[in-house]
Order: structure tokens, then C-alpha cells, then sequence
């Protein structure tokens, strides 16, 4: 129980097509966030953000850039990228801070304004990295790999198509109460299987979008929080785990797995081993959570992660669906936000959202998408380049 | 006259009638690599720094796969007429690892399935300065 750190507010900028700075969109996140903390920003101790590489200098140097925004405090600052894991990296770095006594209370912020269309990648000629190479050698887009797993689980499992369409019906209807999310719009079944196919088993309606969007999140020491006079929601966990050798599944951006000719496959896939780290640490198993906030950047995806947080044993996530178990009311509500499906990816905010909204359920605060009840939550996401990203959070 | 003829990346595959992925191994433990690792070896226990080059085996098995139907962004290059291509994720047995690359043209998606055997071809991926560039595909042993 010694690792616990309170959060102490959370506030998002809703998520859109805004076209605006990024900063705008942290700015308010902040305010947000420090309003519902009862702090004001001289309070804050340190800020700790989450960097995004697609709006310049100010992206890369997110921590300071929000700091100078909200006027310079002289509170140190740090800055994660670690791709879609960036924002639990920073949670991590503001974390690490107060169990080591050098911080009490931290902002923790991600925000950013995206393109339109596929993300493509780092401009330029890239003959050495292979995210650039995978696109120009085998125009292969992120939605490839979600469409190999996705395949895979046909083929495997028998999940049908009616199946992953199920799964955008179900975080539409989640997100019709979300008013941070972007989109509000009930989708029939038919409306999702008639949606033009994109990397087939998936269609439009099943591929997450990139939104812009900002999220924030005030954490301190469970003595701080005490001395608020508040009984705060608890950080109890955060993995931000790499794989472990050989990564036998095909990941982003990489052209093939790792070789397990000469080293056995370790006992966990690394999606799994993400969540197993978070259990550990919080002495929580999944019989333990309420609900959970996964990353579906597509549909497929999302039941891929039933399996991998320990929802269901492999193979069984389609079961979980169709039983109804993963949507409110159901034993298990997954992204009870909308998820991605409702939100599109906001790259560095988007893991601090998941945040936002485990502790808006573990409150009670989350209005008519509220888990009743709830106790406990897990988010899960993957960063590029191995980057895993679990938080659990409890009452 | 015939086109001109070039790799789309050099030293990735090698030509002619039976061609292969070109990988590397490690000296040490004798773990597999693609592309190739040449500057440090992966495993964890391991500090060699010493590669053979090596031939990956030609067929595989294949672990999944998607058709496209979108033009995918720079630096892909497309022509005009840009057609659906497909992308299958192809497991090696002796190598223990799994390959992406692109599905041979004509190949049929709806003749896919997981575990169908397929094997390796270099195929043009675009023209460039009247050169077709080209590059590792897979095709299915039976097709």
C-alpha cells in the first residue's frame, strides 16, 4: 500500500477536429483539473507532460510549454514520448517524484492537435527507421496490424465481422453520454457493416480517427490529499513495461516478431505481461476490477484486450461480448467512455483521458454512463516501440 | 526493350529463381534477425556483436493477413490507378518468427486462410525513373 499517490482533480478539453493549438487544449484541461483539485497553480510543485511530436518545438517540449502557458511558477518540469503510452510515462515520471519525497502534488498533462487521414510517418528520406520503411517497402499503415490481428482472431477463434461491428455499436452507445468525447451518434449494426471496407476485416466505422484533444490529472502524496481534507481516488498501479525477449507477436512498426529459435517465447505475450505488472503492483486481479478503459483502435482490438487484462481466457472474448458482459450494466464495462471508438486518438492525451475517467466512475461522477458502484479500473494501451501502459485506479 | 530492374532497398533479398529474405545470426547464440541486426545482438544474455549473413528460409506459413483497399500515405508509392493490395504476416518454422510482407499481384484474398503455405518472390512495388523497383512478396506454394 506504500506506493498509493492520491488523484487529486482531472479535467479534459473535449475531444474534435478544433484546429486549433494544442496548448488551448492543455490550457483547459489544467484549469479543469486544478478547479476540481481545489488548488490553484501556484500550488502546483512540478509539471510533468506528455510530449507530441506533430506540432513542432512546443510539442517536444510539452512540460515547459504548458508551464510557460499556465505562467511560469518556477516548478521544475519533465517531458515523456513514448508514443500512445506517452501520458501514463508522465503519470509515472509525476508518481516516481512524490514516493521519493521530492514532490507533493504534480500536473500531469498531455494534449495534441492532429492531422487528418492515416498517421503517416517522420517526413523525409528514412532508410534506417523502420516506421518510415514499412510504410514505403509494404504500405503498411497502423491499421495493418490491427487488421492482422483481427484475422487472426477469424481464423483462430471464430469471431465473425458481426462481431467487431458489435463492438463500435456498443462504445457508440457508451459515448452518446460522454460529452468530452467527439462523436454522439448511435450506429446500427448495418450502419457499421455497410461503412467501406478499409484493411479488411475492418471498416471505417471500426478504425479509430486522430482527434484533437487534452487531458490533465493532479496527483500528490496520500498526505497531501489528507491535509486537502479529501478521500481521494488511488493511483495503486502504473506499468509502463517493455517486452520481454523474444516479442513474439507482430507489433508496430516492426517488419517481423523476434526470432524464438534460440530463446524460448517467455511465458506471457507482452500484451499480457502489461496488465499481469499493474496486477502485481496494485495486489489486484482482474476479479477485482469494476470496469476497465482500453485502447480500441479498432474494434477487433478492444477484444483482443479482454483477454489480454484477464477479462476471459483466450478465445472466450467474443463470449464476453455477445453475453453482454463488457457494456454498462454488463459484469464487466469496457469503455464505458466510448473509448477510441467515440474519442479518436489524441495521441498524448489519451492514455491521462483513461485516467480521467476511471476516477469520474470510481467518484460516481459519471453521470448517465456511470458504472454503478464501481471500485476499481484498469486502463491498458501500447506505446510504439514497445511501450506498455497500465493504470489501475480503486476507491 | 525491358525495363530496367533494381531493388527497392538493397541487401534485404537476394534475386533469381528461388530468392530469399537475407537475414542475419548471430555467431554467438545463434538467434535470427530481419531485417538484419548487424551492430548488436537482441537477446538479453548475449554481447556478441558478430553476424553471419544468412538465406531465411523461402516458405512459410501464413499467420494472417489483410486486403487494402485505401491508398496508404507517403512514403508508399502509388501509381494513378492505385489497386488493393493485400499484406500477409508469414510464420517460419526454423526460424521461429514471424515475416510481413506483401501478398504476390493476382493473388485472390478470399483463397486465404491461416497455416496456407506460401513462399517467398520479388515482384515490382513501383516504377521510378523507368525502373521497376521491386520487392519481397509472398505467394502461395499452390497458386
Amino acid at each position: 500500500m506504500a506506493k498509493e499517490v492520491a488523484v487529486l482533480g482531472v479535467g479534459m478539453h473535449p475531444w474534435g477536429k478544433w484546429g486549433k493549438s494544442f496548448v488551448e487544449y492543455g490550457l483547459k484541461a489544467c484549469n479543469d483539473a486544478l478547479d476540481d483539485a481545489g488548488l490553484e497553480w501556484q500550488d502546483i510543485q512540478v509539471v510533468a507532460g506528455a510530449e507530441t511530436v506533430r506540432c513542432g518545438y512546443a510539442g517536444y517540449v510539452a512540460g515547459a510549454t504548458f508551464a510557460e502557458a499556465l505562467g511560469w511558477n518556477g516548478a521544475p518540469v519533465s517531458t515523456s514520448y513514448a508514443a500512445c503510452a506517452s501520458g501514463s510515462q508522465a503519470i509515472n515520471n509525476a508518481r516516481a517524484m512524490i514516493l521519493a519525497d521530492m514532490a507533493d502534488v504534480v500536473l500531469v498533462v498531455g494534449a495534441d492537435t492532429t492531422p487528418k487521414g492515416f498517421l503517416a510517418p517522420n517526413a523525409g528520406e528514412r532508410w534506417t527507421d523502420p516506421d518510415w520503411l514499412r510504410f514505403r517497402l509494404m504500405g503498411c499503415t497502423n491499421p495493418t496490424y490491427f487488421a492482422l490481428y483481427a484475422r487472426r482472431r477469424m481464423d483462430l477463434y471464430g469471431a465473425t465481422e458481426e462481431d467487431f461491428a458489435a463492438v463500435k455499436v456498443k462504445n457508440a452507445k457508451h459515448g452518446l453520454a460522454n460529452p468530452n468525447a467527439r462523436y454522439h451518434k448511435e450506429f446500427s449494426m448495418e450502419q457499421v457493416l455497410e461503412s467501406p471496407m478499409v484493411a479488411d476485416p475492418l471498416r471505417l466505422l471500426e478504425i479509430c480517427a486522430t482527434s484533437d484533444g487534452g487531458a490533465a490529472v493532479v496527483i500528490s502524496s496520500m498526505e497531501y490529499a489528507r491535509k486537502c481534507k479529501v478521500d481521494p481516488v488511488k493511483i495503486r498501479a502504473v506499468s509502463t513495461i517493455t517486452p520481454t525477449y523474444p516479442m513474439t507477436s507482430i507489433e508496430m512498426p516492426y517488419f517481423s516478431t523476434d526470432s524464438a529459435a534460440a530463446v524460448p517465447a517467455p511465458q506471457r505475450s507482452f500484451k499480457d505481461s502489461i496488465s499481469h505488472a499493474a496486477y502485481e503492483e496494485a495486489g489486484l486481479g482482474p476479479e477485482d476490477m469494476s470496469l476497465a478503459e482500453v485502447y480500441d483502435l479498432s474494434s477487433a482490438l478492444e477484444l483482443d484486450w479482454y483477454e489480454n487484462l484477464g477479462l476471459c481466457g483466450a478465445g472466450e472474448a467474443e463470449k464476453l461480448l455477445r453475453n453482454g458482459d463488457t457494456k454498462i450494466g454488463g459484469r464487466i464495462p469496457v469503455n464505458p467512455s466510448g473509448g477510441l471508438a467515440c474519442f479518436g486518438e489524441a495521441v498524448p492525451a489519451q492514455a491521462l483521458a483513461q485516467v480521467c475517467e476511471l476516477t469520474w466512475h470510481l467518484r460516481g461522477q459519471a453521470g448517465a454512463r456511470q458504472v454503478e458502484g464501481a471500485k476499481a479500473g484498469i486502463t491498458a494501451n501500447v506505446g510504439l516501440f514497445g511501450h506498455g501502459s497500465s493504470v489501475i485506479c480503486s476507491v | 526493350m525491358a525495363k530496367e530492374i533494381a531493388p527497392a532497398i538493397a541487401g534485404w533479398y537476394t534475386s533469381g529463381d528461388e530468392p530469399h529474405l537475407i537475414g542475419s545470426q548471430c555467431k554467438q547464440c545463434q538467434t535470427y534477425f530481419f531485417p538484419k541486426q548487424e551492430l548488436f545482438c537482441k537477446n538479453p544474455v548475449c554481447r556478441s556483436t558478430e553476424f553471419d549473413e544468412v538465406e531465411l528460409s523461402r516458405r512459410g506459413k501464413i499467420w494472417s493477413y489483410t486486403e487494402h483497399y485505401y491508398r496508404p500515405p507517403e512514403p508508399y508509392i502509388s501509381g494513378e490507378d492505385f489497386q488493393p493490395y493485400t499484406i500477409a504476416a508469414v510464420e517460419l518454422e526454423k526460424e521461429k518468427m514471424v515475416i510481413l510482407g506483401q501478398l504476390a499481384n493476382g493473388v485472390q484474398h478470399a483463397d486465404l486462410k491461416a497455416g496456407l503455405e506460401v513462399e517467398l518472390v520479388v515482384e515490382e512495388l513501383y516504377e521510378q525513373d523507368d525502373t521497376a523497383m521491386t520487392v519481397w512478396k509472398w505467394k502461395p506454394v499452390d497458386a
